[in-house]
């Protein structure tokens, strides 16, 4: 009750709404580089997942070596990713989508090779008796019933690129956890809580977001749910 | 090509493993941490599954903790428990974040290995007059030990990965000498650091698949000896 300037922000409280006024500018510029971050490796690694799972489906021989190679990727800590990747890159937002495009690979291919193994031989065999080409197979039979079990790693993916984003920060392009990382330096407890909230609902929103797309494109798992 | 150059001979100067700061204190630091939470965790979170897969309860708690976890941002935990009072206590945020990140793959694993258990199986021992912990002992674990130690062996490595941040709120590991040489902007030291850790963390992968081939699997046909 004495101090002159008593805010939240001079009290350094953990909840303050002075700090989502002041800094409106700051959260919103890192907002959008954490979903441009987030939506570019993503779909990046949508882009070479579906050839990769189509080529593991396709021929018998490149199997092992796709999950086992994205396996690896899979278990090397972010933070030695995006250092492994600072030779080629360096300290550039590339460098962090690069590092996420490979984590994201692991789920993706898994997911969608599942999907496309699950497809029933029967219903294959089905369509190729109503004089269905592969390349009509492909696109109109197994991907549409592949789709849920690929929706599903697509959603782990996303999540998981929404979080590891944050580590993004260690080249100065991790979205939100640059404010987290400066947040730390400073001890700027506001900023941290604030960040790291604005993550989770980034995370959870695009994980709803993705569950409503699945619903629209697969109206006939409803039924049977 | 330099790069490379550079950090084998920056792996290869002698002085970089030895001393406070040295490739082997951290190494030693990095495993301790690894191998403390990865008890601490399992000492938490196993007989909790356990029990809760045995009864057939909690299984929303058990699944929903798993994407709860991903969707929490490590580097952002980490770095609230150190703005916490916790924070001021060594290696307290560490331990903490480690072992909270360790959790859900645990418990998610040995309480969906518990629930897989043949239905038909837990019967036939209640009918043998079989008690809850013996059923617990005698049947559900033995048939659930794959699962579990799948469990194990993701948060094993999600520890390594968890650990190697750490160093990025000042705990030790393997991750500090990635972190110094961002310091120093050094990227040979960087990318000998992103070496090491990612050599350690597919060590601890490689050491639980050897692990998991030695459990006999005894959810197939009779040929357990």
């Amino acid at each position: 009750m004495t101090a002159p300037p008593d805010d939240c922000l001079a009290r350094n409280e953990w909840i303050c709404g002075d700090y989502l006024s002041s800094r409106r500018g700051i959260l919103m510029d890192a907002t959008i580089q954490h979903l441009q971050l987030t939506a570019a490796s993503v779909l990046l690694g949508l882009a070479i997942a579906l050839p990769l799972a189509l080529l593991a489906r396709r021929r018998r021989w490149a199997a092992a070596p796709v999950l086992g190679v994205t396996t690896v990727l899979y278990t090397i800590p972010s933070l030695a990713m995006f250092s492994l990747l600072l030779p080629v890159y360096g300290l550039s937002a590339t460098l962090v989508v690069a590092g996420l495009v490979l984590y994201s690979l692991t789920l993706l291919v898994r997911n969608i090779l599942a999907g496309l193994r699950a497809v029933p031989e029967e219903t294959r065999q089905a369509a190729r008796g109503l004089g269905y080409g592969p390349l009509r197979l492909l696109l109109t039979v197994e991907l549409p019933l592949a789709l849920p079990t690929a929706m599903a790693g697509l959603r782990i993916a996303t999540v998981s690129a929404v979080s590891l984003v944050t580590v993004g920060a260690i080249v100065g392009f991790g979205g939100l956890g640059n404010l987290i990382y400066s947040g730390m330096n400073t001890y700027f407890k506001a900023q941290v809580l604030t960040a790291s909230v604005l993550c989770v609902v980034i995370a959870v929103a695009a994980d709803l977001l993705l569950l409503g797309v699945q619903r629209l494109l697969t109206p006939w798992t409803r039924r049977t749910a | 090509m330099s790069v490379l150059t550079d950090t084998w001979s920056w792996l290869t100067t002698s002085a970089h493993w030895y001393g406070p700061d040295g490739i082997w204190t951290r190494l030693g630091q990095h495993l301790f941490l690894t191998v403390v939470c990865l008890l601490i965790s399992c000492a938490l979170a196993l007989p909790v599954a356990l029990v809760l897969g045995h009864l057939g309860k909690g299984g929303a708690l058990a699944v929903n903790l798993s994407n709860i976890g991903r969707a929490v941002p490590t580097f952002a935990v980490l770095v609230l428990l150190l703005l916490t009072p916790i924070g001021s206590s060594g290696q307290w945020p560490t331990v903490i974040a480690l072992v909270l990140f360790s959790i859900p793959p645990l418990l998610t694993n040995a309480y969906v290995g518990m629930r897989e258990v043949d239905p038909d199986v837990v019967r036939a021992a209640r009918g043998m007059g079989m008690t809850g912990a013996q059923m617990m002992r005698r049947v559900e674990l033995p048939l659930a030990l794959p699962l579990v130690l799948t469990g194990v062996r993701i948060a094993a490595v999600q520890l390594v990965a968890t650990a190697t941040l750490a160093a990025l709120v000042g705990g030790g590991g393997l991750g500090r000498i990635i972190t110094a040489g961002f310091n120093l902007a050094s990227t040979p030291q960087v990318v000998a650091g992103a070496v090491l850790v990612a050599v350690f963390a597919l060590l601890v992968e490689g050491l639980f698949e050897a692990g998991r081939r030695l459990v006999p699997d005894r959810t197939g046909d009779r040929e357990t000896v």
